[in-house]
C-alpha cells in the first residue's frame, strides 16, 4: 500500500507540476497605442489565461462577401483573399492577439482586443485592397542620403521627439543592443553612412544592409523606433526624391534573432492590381521548383514588357496595401502578358499563399459585416470583478456545506476541491482556451458541481460501513461502487458540453470548454486525490478501531 | 457529524398524480402565456442593434435618452435599465418601415453614438458595449439553437441506451424534455430575454438534469441485480431514497453557486443564473418525481426482461414473463 501511495503522489506532484507551470505568470508583450498616437510595445507580467473580448474590451466583427451588387464568381476565393488582406492589416490595428478566423464556408470572424472604436476597425477591414508592384532602390540614393537625414534628426533634438519623452537612454540601450547584434548576426551595420559628427547616427545605426539593394534590416524591437523616426517631417524633408520606405509584412529570422525588413522603393508602380488578371503558384515541372505564374491584361502586358526592358536585373517589390510581401524578385528578362516569379526551394504552400496576395490585389473580394460586437474596456473589468466575487462566495459556501455535513471527510474534500480549482485553470491554460464571461459563469458553477464525484464516494463509503465493513474495505469498496455513476453521470454532462461548443460562438464556447475542462479536472480530483487522501490517512491511523465518517 | 435521509423510506412513486400535476399546472400556463406573449428573443436571434449605454451624467433617464434620439429621427426604440440605475440598454432600428438588413443594423449603431452625443456631448456617457446582428446570422442561430438541442437528446438517448437500456432512455430523457418545457414556461413566466447566453444555460440544465437521473438510475440498475426479489417500483423507491442524501447535497451546492451568481455576478451574467437556478431545483425534482414515474409506466407497458444480466423484471401481482 505504501508504494501505491507513492505512485499515487508522484503522479500528482505531476499534475500539480504540470498545472502550475501552465499557470506560471510569463511576460507577454502587448502592443498598444501610447498618448502620441504611435505603437509601441510594452512587456507585462501575467498568468498566461488568455480572455475574451467581453473581458478584455474589444471588437468581433463577423464579415461576409458582399454580394448585393451582383454575385460574386467563386465566393470561397473571394474569401481566401479577403482573409489574406485582413491579415496583412492587422498591424494597423496594433493589437496583441488578433483573432482573424474563416468560419464556416462564407464568413471570416475578425476579434480586436482593446479597440473601442468601430469605425475605425471597420473601415480599415471594408477597404478593398491595393496591389502594385514598384522597383526597389537600385541606385541605393537612400543609402547615400542617409548621413543627411541623420543630421536633420539630430538637428531635430529627435531623442526627445522618437520616443515621446522617454528619455535618450532608452536610445542607448537599443543602440547597445543592436550593436552587440550586429557582431553575430549576418547582416553587417551600413559601413559607410556614419555621419562624420561624433555622435551615431540616430537612424543609420538601427539599420542593417540587406542582401539587395534598396533593403534594410530593422530588428523586431526597434521597429517602432524607426518607424516613428522616419515619419518624423525632418526625415521626410531629407528623403531623396522619388523613393519611398515601406515596411516587408512579415518579419525574417536571422538566427535566434527576428528582423523585418524595410525597403526603399521607387514611388513610382509599375503596374497595379488593376492590370492583373490571375495568378497560380504551381510546380516547375522541368526544375521541381515552385511557382507563381501570373497573367495580366493586354494593356498591362504592353505597359509592362516596356517597363521590364528598362529594368532587367533589377528587383521588384510586390506590394498590397503598402507592405512588401517576400523578399523583391529580380527581373530576369523582358516579360509581357505571362509571366512567373521562380520561388528556389522554397515550398509549394509559400507560392501559394504569394499566388493568394496577387489575387487578392487583383480581384476585389467586397466584404459586407454581418455582425459587430464591441464592449467597452470598463465593462470587462466590471465583470471580472464580479465573477471573481460570485466565485469565492460560492467556494467559500460550497466549502462551509461540505465541512459541515462530513467533518473530516469533507475537510478531504475542500483539499480536493483546492485540486480541482488548480487543475481547472492549469487545463485551461495549456490548452490555450479562451476565459469569458460566461466561462467564468461556468466556472462558479463548477464549483458547486465539482464536490459531487467526492459526494457519491462518500455516501457510499456511509452505507458500506453501515453494511458493517472495515473502514478500509468501506473506502475500497465505496470507491469501487460509485464509479460508474460518476462515469454515466458525467460523459452524459460532456456530451451537451460538446454540443454546446459546436453551436456556439466566441463567449459559448468559452463556457463549454470550462464545462469540460471542469468535468475532467474533477473525474481526476476525486479519483486520484480523494483517494490517495484516504489511503494515507488509513495508513497513519494504524491499527485503530474508531473511524469517524 | 450531520446525516440526511439516513434511513428514508418515502413512498415516492405513489405520488406521481400529484408531482405530475404540479407539473403540469406551472408548464402548460407558461407555455400557453409564450404562444400569446411571443418569445423575448434578443437581438441575437433576431437581428437589430442594441447599445449599453452608461450615463456619466445623473440626468439623463430614459426620458432624456428617448428625446435624444427621437431628435434624431430614431424612433421606437426600446430602452430599458439594465442593472444599475445608470445603466441603459437601447434597442433601436433606424426606420421601423423598412426591413432590417445587414446594412440597416450597421448604420443604426453610428447613427445613435451620433444622437447621444449631439444631445448630451461626448463626456456625459460611455458606451459598454454595442451590437449590431444581421437578421441572416439572427435566423442561422435560430436554426443552429434548435439543432444542438435536439442532437444533445439524440446523443444522449443512444448513449443511455448503450450503458443500460431503452426504457431508461425513454425516461431519462422525457424527464430532461419535462426540465426544458418547465424552464421554458419559468423564462416565459418573468418575461427574460432569450439571449446566447440563456440558451447556454439551457443546455447546461440538459446535462445537470441527466446527471442527477443518471445517479438515480445506476441505482435502480444496481438494485435490480441486487434485489431479485422486489419488483420494479419497490426497487425504484428504494432506490431513490438510497440516492437522495447525494441528490440533496450536490444540488445544494450547485444551488449554492448559483445563487452567489445571481446575486453577485452582475448584470450581464444574471439571465444566465437565475434560468440556471431554475433548472437545478427542476432537474433536481424531475430526477425523483418524473424520470421514475416514467420509468415505472415504461416498464409497465413493457415489461424488460433484462438489465445486463440482471432477473426478468416483474411487477406485483403479475406473472413473471420469462
Amino acid at each position: 500500500m505504501l508504494s501505491t501511495i507513492r505512485n499515487r503522489l508522484i503522479v500528482i506532484a505531476l499534475l500539480v507540476l504540470g498545472s502550475a507551470v501552465s499557470l506560471f505568470p510569463r511576460n507577454v508583450t502587448i502592443r498598444e497605442r501610447g498618448p502620441d498616437g504611435a505603437m509601441r510595445d510594452t512587456t507585462i507580467t501575467r498568468v498566461p489565461l488568455k480572455r475574451g473580448l467581453d473581458l478584455l474590451g474589444g471588437i468581433h466583427l463577423a464579415l461576409e462577401i458582399d454580394e448585393s451588387q451582383g454575385p460574386v464568381a467563386d465566393r470561397s476565393g473571394a474569401l481566401d483573399r479577403a482573409l489574406t488582406v485582413i491579415r496583412s492589416r492587422v498591424d494597423e490595428f496594433g493589437v496583441a492577439e488578433p483573432v482573424i478566423q474563416r468560419i464556416g464556408t462564407d464568413r471570416i470572424v475578425v476579434e480586436l482586443a482593446g479597440v473601442t472604436d468601430p469605425g475605425r476597425a471597420k473601415a480599415i477591414v471594408e477597404r478593398s485592397a491595393f496591389l502594385e508592384w514598384r522597383i526597389t532602390d537600385m541606385q541605393n540614393l537612400f543609402r547615400d542620403a542617409l548621413p543627411t537625414i541623420d543630421q536633420a534628426l539630430i538637428r531635430a533634438g529627435v531623442r526627445a521627439a522618437a520616443s515621446g519623452g522617454a528619455p535618450a537612454q532608452t536610445l542607448e540601450q537599443l543602440l547597445g543592443a543592436d550593436s552587440a547584434a550586429a557582431d553575430t548576426a549576418v547582416a553587417e551595420a551600413v559601413p559607410d553612412t556614419a555621419p562624420a559628427a561624433d555622435q551615431p547616427g540616430p537612424l543609420s545605426t538601427l539599420l542593417f544592409q540587406g542582401q539587395i539593394p534598396g533593403e534594410f534590416l530593422v530588428a523586431e524591437e526597434t521597429v517602432l523606433l524607426v518607424d516613428s523616426l522616419i515619419r518624423l517631417p525632418e526625415a521626410q524633408r531629407a528623403m531623396p526624391r522619388g523613393r519611398e520606405l515601406v515596411w516587408a509584412a512579415e518579419p525574417i529570422s536571422q538566427g535566434a534573432r527576428s528582423y523585418r525588413p524595410l525597403y526603399s522603393v521607387d514611388r513610382r508602380a509599375v503596374i497595379t492590381g488593376t492590370e492583373l488578371q490571375d495568378a497560380r503558384a504551381t510546380i516547375d515541372p522541368t526544375t521541381n521548383q515552385a511557382i507563381v505564374s501570373f497573367t495580366l491584361t493586354r494593356s498591362g502586358g504592353r505597359r509592362f514588357r516596356a517597363e521590364t526592358r528598362q529594368h532587367i536585373n533589377d528587383f521588384m517589390a510586390i506590394m498590397l496595401d503598402g507592405r512588401v510581401f517576400r523578399q523583391p524578385p529580380v527581373i530576369r528578362s523582358e516579360i509581357g502578358r505571362n509571366g512567373q516569379i521562380e520561388l528556389g526551394t522554397a515550398p509549394l504552400q509559400e507560392a501559394q499563399d504569394l499566388a493568394l496576395v496577387l489575387r487578392a490585389g487583383a480581384l476585389p473580394a467586397p466584404l459586407v459585416i454581418v455582425e459587430e460586437r464591441s464592449v467597452g474596456p470598463s465593462l470587462g473589468r466590471d465583470s471580472i470583478r464580479q465573477g471573481q466575487q460570485a466565485a469565492i462566495v460560492a467556494a467559500v459556501l460550497v466549502v462551509l456545506v461540505m465541512l459541515a455535513y462530513y467533518r473530516f471527510a469533507g475537510l478531504l474534500a475542500v483539499v480536493a476541491l483546492c485540486f480541482y480549482v488548480l487543475f481547472t485553470l492549469g487545463g485551461l491554460a495549456s490548452f490555450g482556451a479562451t476565459l469569458t464571461l460566461p466561462g467564468l459563469a461556468g466556472f462558479v458553477l463548477s464549483l458547486g458541481m465539482a464536490v459531487d464525484a467526492n459526494v457519491l464516494i462518500f455516501e457510499r463509503i456511509r452505507e458500506e460501513l453501515k453494511l458493517g465493513k472495515t473502514p478500509r474495505v468501506a473506502i475500497d469498496q465505496g470507491f469501487e461502487h460509485a464509479m460508474p455513476a460518476i462515469i454515466d453521470a458525467n460523459v452524459t454532462t460532456v456530451i451537451t458540453a460538446a454540443f454546446l461548443f459546436q453551436f456556439g460562438t466566441g463567449p459559448v464556447r468559452g463556457f463549454a470548454v470550462t464545462l469540460i475542462v471542469g468535468i475532467l479536472a474533477s473525474l481526476i480530483t476525486a479519483v486520484f486525490v480523494t483517494k490517495t487522501l484516504f489511503l494515507i490517512w488509513l495508513v497513519r491511523r494504524g491499527q485503530s478501531k474508531e473511524f469517524a465518517f | 457529524m450531520i446525516r440526511l435521509f439516513d434511513k428514508a423510506e418515502y413512498d415516492f412513486l405513489s405520488k406521481w398524480r400529484i408531482t405530475f400535476a404540479i407539473s403540469a399546472l406551472f408548464t402548460i400556463p407558461g407555455l400557453v402565456l409564450l404562444g400569446i406573449r411571443g418569445l423575448n428573443s434578443s437581438i441575437e436571434f433576431t437581428g437589430g442593434t442594441a447599445i449599453q449605454v452608461h450615463a456619466l451624467d445623473e440626468n439623463i433617464r430614459t426620458a432624456e435618452l428617448r428625446a435624444a434620439l427621437s431628435a434624431a429621427g430614431i424612433e421606437g426604440a426600446e430602452i430599458q435599465t439594465f442593472g444599475a440605475q445608470d445603466e441603459f440598454m437601447i434597442r433601436a432600428r433606424l426606420d421601423p418601415r423598412v426591413e432590417v438588413d445587414e446594412e440597416s443594423t450597421q448604420r443604426t449603431q453610428a447613427a445613435v453614438r451620433q444622437a447621444l452625443t449631439d444631445a448630451f456631448g461626448e463626456d456625459a456617457f460611455e458606451i459598454d458595449a454595442g451590437r449590431s446582428v444581421g437578421p441572416k446570422v439572427g435566423s442561422e442561430l435560430r436554426e443552429r439553437t434548435i439543432m444542438a438541442l435536439l442532437m444533445a437528446f439524440g446523443a444522449i438517448f443512444i448513449v443511455i441506451w448503450f450503458r443500460y437500456e431503452w426504457r431508461f432512455s425513454l425516461a431519462a430523457v422525457l424527464a430532461t424534455v419535462h426540465d426544458i418545457l418547465a424552464t421554458v414556461a419559468f423564462i416565459s413566466f418573468i418575461n427574460l430575454e432569450v439571449s446566447l447566453v440563456v440558451v447556454a444555460a439551457l443546455l447546461t440544465i440538459v446535462g445537470y438534469s441527466l446527471n442527477d437521473t443518471i445517479v438515480t438510475f445506476d441505482r435502480v440498475r444496481e438494485n435490480l441485480k441486487k434485489y431479485k426479489r422486489s419488483n420494479i417500483s419497490e426497487i425504484l423507491n428504494r432506490s431513490i431514497n438510497e440516492t437522495l442524501p447525494r441528490t440533496v447535497l450536490t444540488s445544494g451546492t450547485t444551488l449554492a453557486a448559483v445563487l452567489a451568481l445571481l446575486i453577485l455576478g452582475g448584470p450581464i451574467i444574471r439571465p444566465f443564473a437565475w434560468v440556471m437556478t431554475f433548472g437545478v431545483i427542476t432537474g433536481t425534482y424531475s430526477s425523483i418525481f418524473i424520470a421514475s414515474p416514467i420509468l415505472l409506466r415504461v416498464e409497465q407497458r413493457w415489461p424488460g426482461e433484462d438489465v445486463r444480466g440482471a432477473r426478468t423484471i416483474q411487477t406485483r401481482g403479475e406473472p413473471a414473463a420469462t
